[in-house]
Protein backbone atom coordinates (compact mmCIF):
# COMPACT_ATOMS: atom_id res chain seq x y z
CA UNK A 1 0.00 0.00 0.00
CA UNK A 2 1.49 3.39 -1.16
CA UNK A 3 1.34 6.36 0.78
CA UNK A 4 1.57 10.29 -0.20
CA UNK A 5 3.12 12.50 2.09
CA UNK A 6 3.49 16.03 1.81
CA UNK A 7 6.07 18.24 3.80
CA UNK A 8 4.92 21.41 4.50
CA UNK A 9 6.01 24.43 6.93
CA UNK A 10 3.93 27.70 6.06
CA UNK A 11 6.47 29.88 6.77
CA UNK A 12 9.66 29.68 4.29
CA UNK A 13 13.35 28.82 5.13
CA UNK A 14 12.71 26.50 8.20
CA UNK A 15 13.47 23.32 5.74
CA UNK A 16 11.12 21.78 3.58
CA UNK A 17 13.18 21.20 0.40
CA UNK A 18 15.68 20.03 2.39
CA UNK A 19 13.34 17.41 4.52
CA UNK A 20 11.91 16.73 1.47
CA UNK A 21 14.97 15.38 0.20
CA UNK A 22 16.68 13.99 3.26
CA UNK A 23 13.60 11.94 3.55
CA UNK A 24 13.38 10.41 0.01
CA UNK A 25 16.58 9.47 -0.36
CA UNK A 26 16.33 7.90 3.25
CA UNK A 27 13.18 6.44 2.64
CA UNK A 28 14.58 4.89 -1.20
CA UNK A 29 18.11 3.73 0.72
CA UNK A 30 16.10 1.77 2.55
CA UNK A 31 14.57 0.04 -0.72
CA UNK A 32 11.12 1.27 -1.31
CA UNK A 33 10.35 3.20 -4.80
CA UNK A 34 10.26 6.83 -4.10
CA UNK A 35 9.25 9.56 -5.95
CA UNK A 36 9.79 13.46 -4.92
CA UNK A 37 7.16 15.51 -6.53
CA UNK A 38 8.38 19.65 -6.23
CA UNK A 39 5.16 21.35 -5.76
CA UNK A 40 6.76 24.49 -5.89
CA UNK A 41 6.07 25.79 -9.08
CA UNK A 42 8.14 29.24 -10.03
CA UNK A 43 10.48 28.20 -7.24
CA UNK A 44 11.94 25.31 -8.36
CA UNK A 45 14.70 23.89 -5.43
CA UNK A 46 14.83 20.54 -4.74
CA UNK A 47 16.27 19.67 -7.93
CA UNK A 48 19.28 21.41 -7.04
CA UNK A 49 19.48 20.16 -3.25
CA UNK A 50 19.44 16.26 -5.24
CA UNK A 51 21.86 17.38 -7.24
CA UNK A 52 19.72 16.66 -10.84
CA UNK A 53 19.37 20.26 -11.91
CA UNK A 54 21.25 19.20 -15.34
CA UNK A 55 18.84 16.57 -16.17
CA UNK A 56 15.55 18.12 -16.14
CA UNK A 57 13.97 18.15 -19.58
CA UNK A 58 10.10 18.10 -18.61
CA UNK A 59 8.40 19.20 -15.65
CA UNK A 60 5.07 18.87 -13.58
CA UNK A 61 3.42 21.26 -15.84
CA UNK A 62 4.31 19.29 -19.23
CA UNK A 63 3.01 15.97 -17.37
CA UNK A 64 -0.31 18.01 -16.37
CA UNK A 65 -0.80 19.93 -19.78
CA UNK A 66 0.21 16.63 -21.77
CA UNK A 67 2.98 18.18 -22.96
CA UNK A 68 4.41 14.28 -22.29
CA UNK A 69 4.01 11.27 -20.67
CA UNK A 70 4.55 11.06 -16.93
CA UNK A 71 7.56 8.36 -17.06
CA UNK A 72 9.16 10.67 -19.67
CA UNK A 73 9.30 13.88 -16.97
CA UNK A 74 10.22 11.86 -13.98
CA UNK A 75 13.86 11.95 -13.19
CA UNK A 76 16.25 9.06 -11.60
CA UNK A 77 18.45 9.71 -8.80
CA UNK A 78 22.00 9.78 -9.74
CA UNK A 79 22.90 7.25 -5.88
CA UNK A 80 19.72 5.49 -5.89
CA UNK A 81 17.61 3.63 -9.25
CA UNK A 82 14.64 3.42 -6.09
CA UNK A 83 13.99 7.49 -6.28
CA UNK A 84 12.92 9.45 -8.80
CA UNK A 85 12.12 13.31 -8.78
CA UNK A 86 8.93 14.96 -10.77
CA UNK A 87 10.84 18.69 -11.06
CA UNK A 88 8.15 21.84 -10.48
CA UNK A 89 8.02 24.13 -13.59
CA UNK A 90 10.44 27.15 -13.51
CA UNK A 91 8.54 29.71 -15.79
CA UNK A 92 4.97 29.21 -14.48
CA UNK A 93 3.12 29.89 -11.83
CA UNK A 94 1.32 28.53 -9.11
CA UNK A 95 -2.18 28.98 -10.71
CA UNK A 96 -1.20 26.82 -13.67
CA UNK A 97 -2.14 23.76 -11.71
CA UNK A 98 -5.48 22.74 -9.98
CA UNK A 99 -6.23 20.61 -6.95
CA UNK A 100 -7.79 18.14 -9.06
CA UNK A 101 -4.95 17.70 -11.18
CA UNK A 102 -3.10 17.22 -8.24
CA UNK A 103 -4.86 14.46 -7.32
CA UNK A 104 -4.96 12.97 -10.30
CA UNK A 105 -1.53 13.14 -10.76
CA UNK A 106 -0.52 11.82 -7.38
CA UNK A 107 -2.99 8.29 -8.05
CA UNK A 108 -1.13 7.97 -11.09
CA UNK A 109 2.73 8.42 -9.28
CA UNK A 110 0.87 5.71 -6.44
CA UNK A 111 0.97 2.59 -9.41
CA UNK A 112 4.59 2.80 -9.60
CA UNK A 113 5.83 3.81 -6.05
CA UNK A 114 5.70 3.01 -2.59
CA UNK A 115 6.14 6.44 -1.53
CA UNK A 116 5.13 9.82 -2.89
CA UNK A 117 6.69 12.92 -0.49
CA UNK A 118 5.79 16.01 -2.05
CA UNK A 119 7.46 19.04 -1.36
CA UNK A 120 4.69 22.02 -0.51
CA UNK A 121 5.33 25.60 -0.95
CA UNK A 122 5.82 28.43 1.89
CA UNK A 123 2.25 30.37 1.96
CA UNK A 124 -1.26 28.85 2.71
CA UNK A 125 -2.55 29.90 -1.11
CA UNK A 126 -2.59 28.18 -4.27
CA UNK A 127 0.33 26.32 -3.93
CA UNK A 128 -0.20 25.05 -0.79
CA UNK A 129 -3.61 23.99 -1.83
CA UNK A 130 -2.52 22.08 -4.70
CA UNK A 131 0.54 20.73 -2.87
CA UNK A 132 -1.86 18.91 -0.12
CA UNK A 133 -4.75 18.27 -2.00
CA UNK A 134 -3.24 14.34 -3.02
CA UNK A 135 -1.93 13.93 0.24
CA UNK A 136 -2.69 10.94 2.76
CA UNK A 137 -0.48 12.09 5.53
CA UNK A 138 1.39 15.37 6.23
CA UNK A 139 4.86 16.15 7.89
CA UNK A 140 4.98 19.86 9.44
CA UNK A 141 7.97 21.36 9.68
CA UNK A 142 9.28 23.38 12.14
CA UNK A 143 11.99 25.67 13.59
CA UNK A 144 12.01 26.82 17.29
CA UNK A 145 11.34 30.24 16.27
CA UNK A 146 7.96 32.66 17.07
CA UNK A 147 7.23 33.40 13.53
CA UNK A 148 8.05 29.75 12.40
CA UNK A 149 5.70 27.77 15.24
CA UNK A 150 2.64 30.23 14.76
CA UNK A 151 2.82 29.79 11.15
CA UNK A 152 3.30 25.58 11.75
CA UNK A 153 -0.23 26.46 14.32
CA UNK A 154 -1.93 28.32 11.20
CA UNK A 155 -1.31 25.48 8.90
CA UNK A 156 -2.18 22.64 10.87
CA UNK A 157 -5.43 24.27 11.64
CA UNK A 158 -5.55 24.26 7.84
CA UNK A 159 -4.19 20.71 7.00
CA UNK A 160 -7.47 19.79 9.54
CA UNK A 161 -9.97 21.79 7.86
CA UNK A 162 -8.46 20.13 4.59
CA UNK A 163 -9.51 16.37 6.84
CA UNK A 164 -5.86 15.84 6.77
CA UNK A 165 -5.47 15.16 10.54
CA UNK A 166 -2.59 14.25 12.85
CA UNK A 167 0.49 15.78 10.90
CA UNK A 168 3.86 14.82 12.28
CA UNK A 169 6.14 17.82 13.85
CA UNK A 170 9.86 17.52 12.59
CA UNK A 171 11.76 20.57 14.69
CA UNK A 172 14.35 21.43 12.83
CA UNK A 173 17.88 23.34 13.44
CA UNK A 174 17.82 23.10 17.05
CA UNK A 175 20.87 24.29 18.23
CA UNK A 176 21.50 22.17 21.84
CA UNK A 177 23.91 25.42 23.39
CA UNK A 178 21.16 27.55 23.15
CA UNK A 179 18.37 25.39 24.47
CA UNK A 180 21.00 25.00 27.68
CA UNK A 181 21.50 28.35 27.94
CA UNK A 182 17.49 28.53 27.92
CA UNK A 183 17.75 30.92 24.51
CA UNK A 184 16.01 28.78 22.38
CA UNK A 185 12.73 27.22 23.01
CA UNK A 186 13.05 22.84 23.20
CA UNK A 187 10.72 20.16 21.71
CA UNK A 188 8.78 20.05 25.05
CA UNK A 189 8.16 23.74 24.41
CA UNK A 190 6.76 23.67 21.07
CA UNK A 191 4.99 20.77 21.36
CA UNK A 192 3.48 21.86 23.86
CA UNK A 193 2.46 24.74 22.31
CA UNK A 194 1.27 22.93 18.80
CA UNK A 195 -0.12 19.62 20.00
CA UNK A 196 1.01 17.34 17.47
CA UNK A 197 2.95 14.07 17.69
CA UNK A 198 6.73 14.32 16.77
CA UNK A 199 8.41 12.67 14.43
CA UNK A 200 12.15 13.97 15.00
CA UNK A 201 14.54 16.56 15.54
CA UNK A 202 16.93 17.42 13.50
CA UNK A 203 19.87 19.79 15.23
CA UNK A 204 21.02 22.45 13.70
CA UNK A 205 24.37 21.56 11.16
CA UNK A 206 26.42 23.26 9.01
CA UNK A 207 27.08 19.56 6.98
CA UNK A 208 23.34 20.56 6.12
CA UNK A 209 24.96 23.28 3.99
CA UNK A 210 27.80 21.43 2.75
CA UNK A 211 25.54 19.05 1.38
CA UNK A 212 23.46 21.39 -0.53
CA UNK A 213 26.36 23.00 -1.62
CA UNK A 214 26.89 19.84 -3.10
CA UNK A 215 23.79 18.35 -4.25
CA UNK A 216 24.04 15.34 -2.14
CA UNK A 217 21.63 15.01 0.83
CA UNK A 218 22.70 14.35 4.38
CA UNK A 219 21.14 11.65 5.20
CA UNK A 220 23.88 9.41 2.81
CA UNK A 221 26.01 11.21 5.27
CA UNK A 222 27.59 8.87 8.18
CA UNK A 223 29.26 12.15 9.54
CA UNK A 224 26.37 14.24 9.61
CA UNK A 225 24.43 14.73 12.69
CA UNK A 226 21.48 16.04 11.13
CA UNK A 227 22.24 13.28 8.16
CA UNK A 228 22.16 10.42 11.26
CA UNK A 229 19.22 12.68 12.99
CA UNK A 230 16.98 12.36 9.00
CA UNK A 231 18.23 8.37 9.03
CA UNK A 232 15.93 8.18 12.55
CA UNK A 233 12.90 10.34 11.13
CA UNK A 234 13.11 7.86 8.12
CA UNK A 235 12.87 4.98 10.36
CA UNK A 236 10.34 6.20 12.21
CA UNK A 237 8.21 7.41 9.36
CA UNK A 238 8.36 3.76 7.90
CA UNK A 239 7.33 2.51 11.39
CA UNK A 240 10.18 1.54 13.38
CA UNK A 241 10.37 2.79 16.78
CA UNK A 242 13.23 4.69 17.41
CA UNK A 243 14.28 6.56 20.65
CA UNK A 244 14.42 10.34 20.28
CA UNK A 245 18.40 11.72 19.52
CA UNK A 246 19.98 13.19 22.73
CA UNK A 247 21.45 16.19 21.53
CA UNK A 248 22.98 17.66 25.13
CA UNK A 249 24.90 14.57 24.17
CA UNK A 250 26.12 15.42 21.28
CA UNK A 251 27.01 18.89 21.79
CA UNK A 252 29.04 17.98 24.87
CA UNK A 253 32.37 15.64 25.33
CA UNK A 254 31.83 12.94 23.01
CA UNK A 255 31.01 15.31 19.94
CA UNK A 256 33.76 17.50 20.92
CA UNK A 257 36.74 15.02 20.45
CA UNK A 258 34.71 13.31 17.67
CA UNK A 259 35.33 16.90 16.30
CA UNK A 260 39.03 17.00 16.81
CA UNK A 261 39.59 14.14 14.54
CA UNK A 262 37.37 15.12 12.27
CA UNK A 263 39.31 18.39 11.78
CA UNK A 264 42.62 16.73 11.21
CA UNK B 1 26.81 42.07 31.39
CA UNK B 2 26.76 38.22 32.23
CA UNK B 3 27.48 39.01 35.46
CA UNK B 4 25.07 40.99 35.11
CA UNK B 5 22.30 39.03 33.90
CA UNK B 6 23.24 36.13 36.53
CA UNK B 7 21.90 37.98 39.59
CA UNK B 8 19.10 39.22 38.18
CA UNK B 9 15.57 37.63 37.82
CA UNK B 10 14.84 38.12 34.37
CA UNK B 11 13.44 34.54 32.82
CA UNK B 12 15.21 33.34 29.81
CA UNK B 13 14.64 34.73 26.20
CA UNK B 14 12.80 31.34 25.71
CA UNK B 15 9.64 31.61 28.36
CA UNK B 16 9.67 35.24 26.86
CA UNK B 17 9.05 33.19 23.34
CA UNK B 18 7.07 30.74 24.40
CA UNK B 19 4.68 33.25 26.54
CA UNK B 20 4.42 35.67 23.58
CA UNK B 21 3.56 32.60 21.31
CA UNK B 22 1.07 31.24 23.25
CA UNK B 23 -1.31 34.25 24.00
CA UNK B 24 -0.58 35.30 19.53
CA UNK B 25 -2.27 31.86 19.12
CA UNK B 26 -5.23 32.41 21.20
CA UNK B 27 -6.24 35.12 19.39
CA UNK B 28 -5.20 33.37 15.96
CA UNK B 29 -7.13 30.33 16.67
CA UNK B 30 -10.33 31.89 18.05
CA UNK B 31 -10.10 34.45 14.33
CA UNK B 32 -11.26 37.26 16.92
CA UNK B 33 -9.69 40.76 15.49
CA UNK B 34 -9.20 43.63 17.27
CA UNK B 35 -11.95 45.61 15.30
CA UNK B 36 -14.44 42.50 16.59
CA UNK B 37 -13.70 43.02 20.23
CA UNK B 38 -14.37 46.75 20.15
CA UNK B 39 -17.76 46.45 18.70
CA UNK B 40 -18.12 43.48 21.23
CA UNK B 41 -16.93 46.06 23.64
CA UNK B 42 -19.46 48.46 22.62
CA UNK B 43 -22.72 46.59 23.06
CA UNK B 44 -21.52 45.39 26.35
CA UNK B 45 -21.07 48.63 27.69
CA UNK B 46 -24.67 49.54 26.10
CA UNK B 47 -26.36 46.35 27.81
CA UNK B 48 -24.80 47.05 31.17
CA UNK B 49 -25.18 50.77 30.98
CA UNK B 50 -28.83 50.20 31.41
CA UNK B 51 -28.14 48.46 34.87
CA UNK B 52 -25.55 50.08 36.20
CA UNK B 53 -22.96 52.96 35.72
CA UNK B 54 -19.70 52.01 35.23
CA UNK B 55 -16.12 53.36 34.22
CA UNK B 56 -16.13 53.69 30.74
CA UNK B 57 -12.15 54.52 30.45
CA UNK B 58 -11.21 51.57 32.69
CA UNK B 59 -12.91 48.99 31.22
CA UNK B 60 -10.85 46.16 29.94
CA UNK B 61 -12.33 43.29 27.46
CA UNK B 62 -9.99 41.00 26.05
CA UNK B 63 -9.06 37.26 24.76
CA UNK B 64 -6.66 35.44 27.46
CA UNK B 65 -6.24 31.74 28.28
CA UNK B 66 -7.71 29.47 30.85
CA UNK B 67 -7.36 25.85 32.20
CA UNK B 68 -10.71 23.81 32.05
CA UNK B 69 -11.27 20.47 34.58
CA UNK B 70 -9.56 18.20 32.23
CA UNK B 71 -6.26 20.20 32.60
CA UNK B 72 -6.83 21.38 28.77
CA UNK B 73 -5.99 25.31 27.92
CA UNK B 74 -9.21 26.99 26.25
CA UNK B 75 -9.62 30.82 25.39
CA UNK B 76 -11.07 32.53 27.76
CA UNK B 77 -13.23 35.84 27.40
CA UNK B 78 -12.04 38.69 30.29
CA UNK B 79 -14.02 41.16 30.99
CA UNK B 80 -12.80 43.54 33.87
CA UNK B 81 -15.43 45.97 34.00
CA UNK B 82 -15.71 48.89 37.02
CA UNK B 83 -18.71 49.78 38.54
CA UNK B 84 -19.27 53.61 39.77
CA UNK B 85 -22.94 53.22 41.12
CA UNK B 86 -26.03 50.50 40.51
CA UNK B 87 -28.74 52.21 39.50
CA UNK B 88 -30.65 50.54 42.47
CA UNK B 89 -34.47 52.12 41.08
CA UNK B 90 -34.32 50.23 37.88
CA UNK B 91 -34.76 46.80 40.00
CA UNK B 92 -37.65 48.00 42.62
Amino acid sequence: MSEIIVITSGKGGVGKTTTSANLGTGIAAQGKRVVMVDADIGLRNLDVIMGLENRIVYDIIDVIEGNCRLKQALIRDKRNENLCLLPAAQTRDKNAISPEQMQKLCEQLKEDFDYVIIDCPAGIEQGFKNAIAGADRAIVVTTPEVSAVRDADRIIGLLEASELRNPLLILNRIRPDMVKRGDMMTLDDVTDILAIDVLGIVPDDESIVVSSNKGEPAVLDETSRAGAAFRNITRRLMGEDVPMIDLEEQSGFISSIMKMFKKK
Amino acid sequence: MDIFKLFSKKSSSKDVAKDRLKLVLIHDRANVSTQLLEILKTDIIKVITNYMEIDEAELDIQISQATNDGGVNVPMLVANIPILSLKRDRHS
